[in-house]
């Protein structure tokens, strides 16, 4: 109780969070209307102007974005300020194609610190605490933001960035970090490594804040033990902002919705229909205060539910389920962003049969990508060092690709499985998502 | 003077290479010397087969991936340095050896060495004027 950023907004009555909507929606898509040829004639196409939209009430009657529009709209299609004004640019890992750059202004950038601040504070953290951020730092949005809510907090913050374990641990002992902010399998990672060491009693973490990936209750039982901290989810999208649209509360039930700043819908990914609160569909998030890049009805592709349960933690703001699953064949692996249809762009540019089977896999809280692909008669060779020189170069173009190290298994012709009708591309063995 | 060896890609699992060697053996092929190659996830099955051209027709048909490589047959003198002689002399004319496998018969006192390197035809040249004996196919088959 009690541990708020900006109470009077958290906090607010569902009137007043309403109000700001309704108000803000309003402005926004005159603004988008303006100043985005594209989405303007989406709306066009839809019949709808800047008239039609005089309150939350009327949202439904927007088009939706997908991630489709913003590769046809790439790069600049959807900014809705002058470039100049724009300050910062971040992006997802993956190709041309796939890869989300979003534009942010000055503005944006504060009001995505605060958010981050807030999901800081509501897991205990003040201006006393030690912010230990191993998120990625670049394009990778959970560095940068998890460090923006720090500094706005006032905390003590270490932009360790991923990777160097080893160091991590030295900096957490010898600086007393706090709060930890990295992707929960590189939690349940230094959790296992200080456990290794037995530097336990030397570390000072109350508390985690991770996100970026999908992780189970289970997990989040496994690391509060193994760290004696409370662990809180953290949600968010590069094409929203990143980390803290949404942030975990002492509840540990959900993740308040920053109301204030971001519109949540749930819809039937089928229909497109909006569904009534409680039932499960595909997230939808409406940008109502960004400048630069404001996505309205954007398509997030996660599959959870809103709740607006009275939450024990005095917040008002609606409450999202950890993601059940997802209405695409994005996978998210290691935080990396992956679509079975990269694997197979390289696959066939580099030559192999379009059969191909990705497993995946999370071993000691670690995710493991395998593509097994069949061998060829062109690929094949009596020099085993001929073959692994080939496999060699397939791993690296993947990394490249994907941004993240695949194993390749070479498998015998015709043993992957052939389907009638949709092939069985992925295997996630994961088992990330809980019904 | 090279021979045709036959390699054969098999996966690292239970039975793989035995479903081959079945497949070889339910056809009548006759296998002179064989040698695997292996990684953890797969083997190159590389073997000397009494007709390579048969065989592969045979596996390919069985849904195997094969491959046929002109190699050399080296005969050498089986006793200690016999074939230190042939590699340091493949060494110092600077061909690379990217794998050999060895065999005895039951016939003679000479041991065979298969060897494949990138450059058949000087290895040829140096092996024979260096008076290291070649065999070819059908002699290794009527040892």
């Amino acid at each position: 109780m009690g541990n708020y950023f900006q109470p009077e907004i958290e906090c607010a009555s569902q009137e007043q969070i309403r109000a700001w909507q309704d108000e803000r929606l309003v402005k926004q898509v005159r603004r988008v209307y303006e100043n985005v040829p594209y989405y303007r004639k989406k709306m066009e196409e839809k019949g709808v102007t800047p008239d039609n939209i005089r309150s939350t009430a009327d949202l439904h009657k927007l088009p939706f974005l997908t991630k489709d529009d913003l590769r046809d709209a790439y790069p600049y299609g959807l900014l809705a300020t002058p470039l100049k004004d724009c300050v910062r640019i971040q992006s997802t890992s993956g190709t041309t194609g796939r890869r989300v750059v979003a534009f942010y202004t000055q503005h944006d950038i504060d009001l995505w610190d605060e958010c981050c601040a807030r999901a800081i504070v509501a897991a205990g953290g003040t201006k006393d605490d030690v912010v230990h951020v191993c998120y990625g730092y670049g394009l990778f949005t959970g560095g940068p933001g998890l460090n923006g809510g720090s500094h706005k907090l006032g905390s003590l913050t270490l932009p360790m960035s991923s990777g160097n374990t080893e160091r991590q641990i030295q900096f957490m002992c010898d600086l007393g970090s706090t709060i930890l902010c990295c992707t929960p399998s590189y939690a349940a990672y230094l959790a296992e490594s200080i456990y290794e060491r037995g530097v336990r009693d030397q570390i000072k973490l109350k508390a985690g804040i991770f996100g970026a990936e999908a992780w189970t209750e289970e997990m989040r039982q496994d690391i509060q033990d193994k760290l004696g901290i409370k662990a809180y989810d953290i949600y968010g999208l590069t094409e929203i902002s990143g980390p803290g649209v949404s942030f975990e509360c002492s509840e540990q039930t959900g993740m308040h919705i920053n109301e204030d700043h971001f519109i949540a819908e749930i819809i039937d990914p089928n229909t497109g229909e909006v569904l009534p609160e409680g039932e499960k569909g595909e997230l939808v998030f409406t940008s109502i205060t960004k400048e630069a890049f404001p996505l309205l009805r954007y398509r997030t592709r996660d599959i959870c539910v809103l709740s607006r349960k009275k939450c024990s933690c005095g917040r008002t703001h609606v409450k999202m389920s950890k993601p059940m699953g997802r209405s695409d064949d994005m996978l998210i692996i290691k935080g990396v962003n992956v679509f079975p249809s990269q694997i197979e762009t390289v696959l066939m540019n580099k030559g192999y049969p379009a059969n191909y089977q990705i497993i995946v896999t999370r071993e000691n809280n670690s995710d493991q990508l395998e593509v097994q692909v069949e061998m060829t008669p062109e690929l094949f060779s009596d020099s085993v060092s001929e073959i692994s020189k080939k496999e060699k170069d397939l791993i690296n173009a993947l990394k490249a690709m994907l941004g993240i190290y695949a194993k390749v298994t070479l498998v015998a012709p015709k043993t992957i499985t052939r389907s009638e009708g949709k092939a069985v591309r992925v295997i996630d063995k994961r088992n990330l998502y809980q019904s | 003077m090279t021979i045709e060896q036959i390699s054969i890609f098999v996966e690292n699992k239970a039975g793989g290479l035995s479903q081959v060697t079945k497949t070889l053996a339910d056809h009548q092929i006759d296998l002179r010397t064989l040698s695997i190659a292996e990684t953890p996830d797969f083997g190159v099955l590389r073997a000397i087969v009494n007709d390579p051209g048969k065989t592969a027709a045979i596996l390919t048909e069985a849904g195997y991936i094969c491959k046929i490589t002109p190699v050399l047959a080296v005969a050498i003198d089986d006793r200690p340095g016999g074939l230190h002689k042939v590699l340091q002399l493949l060494a110092d004319n600077g061909i690379n050896l990217e794998y050999t496998y060895a065999f005895v018969t039951r016939a003679s006192d000479t041991a065979y060495m298969v060897v494949r390197v990138a450059d058949n035809q000087k290895a040829i040249q140096v092996l024979t004027e260096s008076g290291i004996p070649l065999v070819n196919a059908k002699d290794l088959f009527a040892l």
